[in-house]
């Protein structure tokens, strides 16, 4: 049975009829789920958020013909390690930004910007997307992030230099600044 | 209407009811092909159903459908005896050969009783499956197991 539900999925990536990829990774902070549409990573769900509700909810926004593809990800799961390891300091991998719109984008776009190592205020994102008076809705951005640790919004702290907030827990920010020598 | 789940919970929940439906109605040697026919097609079809509250009915009338296309296209073949081997070979599921008997019934009687067996589903499903009355669905699986017994006797 395994073999035909490989060859299945396999033929429904040749045939493009996969719109939805996702495999799970191990990560030091636990399982991460990975998805990815034809255009690149598109979702990154951290330990803690409970995978199956993440694929419904990606199957009702993006398309239902969701199919766990770990081959369409490694890439995604291969820079990850080295990423975890300190030996990558900058993802290659595309991305797909369907899931944010309007300034909510801009803001993760900015953010995708920020260099390895470096931190941003909340209020220089929201300048950066376009409104420097959002600072709050900067914050809510990066607490949206579909894509956290690739699209770093670890990064982004409060103007005092106090950490903020994190999807991933508070602990889990803190980790990554130290893998990047910030803290 | 209920959201359509992410297609993976289709295969984790059915694929094995599917494919014992298909080894039922096409025999072991070409159920596997019939079984890539069938969730290939669902899945095409997929983001288009408008109806998610009968999905396990859904891929059995498509599996249904290509098991019959099958048939069409192999115009009966006799049982090849290449394949029976075959099976005697790597199936490790003692069934006694049962599911060939089976594979030998005419389509109706074959599905319903595949349908009924191979995948426990109750008259009203069987019938959604083949498109017919309940009535006509227990008349179809009364037959098939009644000419299962003479084989067999």
């Amino acid at each position: 049975m395994k073999a035909s539900l490989e060859r299945l999925t396999e033929r429904a990536n040749d045939e493009d009829l996969l719109d939805v990829a996702y495999t799970t990774s191990d990560s030091p902070f636990g399982p991460l789920l990975l998805a990815a549409t034809p255009r690149g990573l598109v979702k990154l769900g951290l330990p803690g958020h409970d995978p199956e509700t993440v694929l419904e909810d990606l199957a009702s926004r993006i398309s239902p013909r969701v199919l766990e593809a770990p081959a369409r990800l490694e890439q995604t799961r291969r820079e990850l390690d080295l990423y975890f390891e300190g030996k990558l300091t900058e993802f290659a991998l595309p991305l797909d930004w369907q899931l944010s719109r309007d300034f909510r984008r801009r803001a993760l776009r900015e953010i995708d910007r920020i260099p390895y190592g470096k931190t941003r205020s909340y209020t220089e994102i929201a300048r950066g997307a376009g409104n420097e008076r959002a600072v709050r809705a900067a914050g809510t951005a990066c607490g949206a992030n579909p894509i956290p640790i690739v699209v770093p919004c670890h990064r982004v702290l409060r103007s005092g230099g106090a950490l903020g907030g994190y999807g991933g827990g508070l602990p889990m920010k803190e980790a990554l600044l130290k893998l990047e020598g910030i803290l | 209407m209920t959201a359509l789940p992410p297609f993976q919970t289709l295969l984790d929940e059915h694929a094995g009811d599917v494919m014992g439906v298909l080894r039922g109605a096409v025999g072991r040697g070409d159920a596997e092909d019939c079984f890539q026919e069938t969730f290939l097609a669902a899945l095409q079809a997929y983001p288009k159903l408008r109806d998610a509250s009968n999905l396990r009915g859904w891929l059995l009338t498509i599996a249904h459908r290509k098991a019959i296309d099958h048939h069409r296209a192999s115009g009966r073949r006799a049982v090849p005896v290449a394949e029976v081997v075959e099976v005697a070979v790597s199936d490790p599921e003692p069934d006694d050969g049962i599911w060939e008997k089976v594979g030998g019934l005419p389509p109706k009687q074959r599905a319903a009783v595949a349908l009924r067996y191979g995948s426990d589903l109750p008259h009203s499903e069987i019938a959604a499956a083949l498109g017919c009355s309940p009535e006509a669905a227990r008349r179809s699986l009364h037959e098939g197991i009644k000419r299962l017994r003479r084989e067999l006797a």
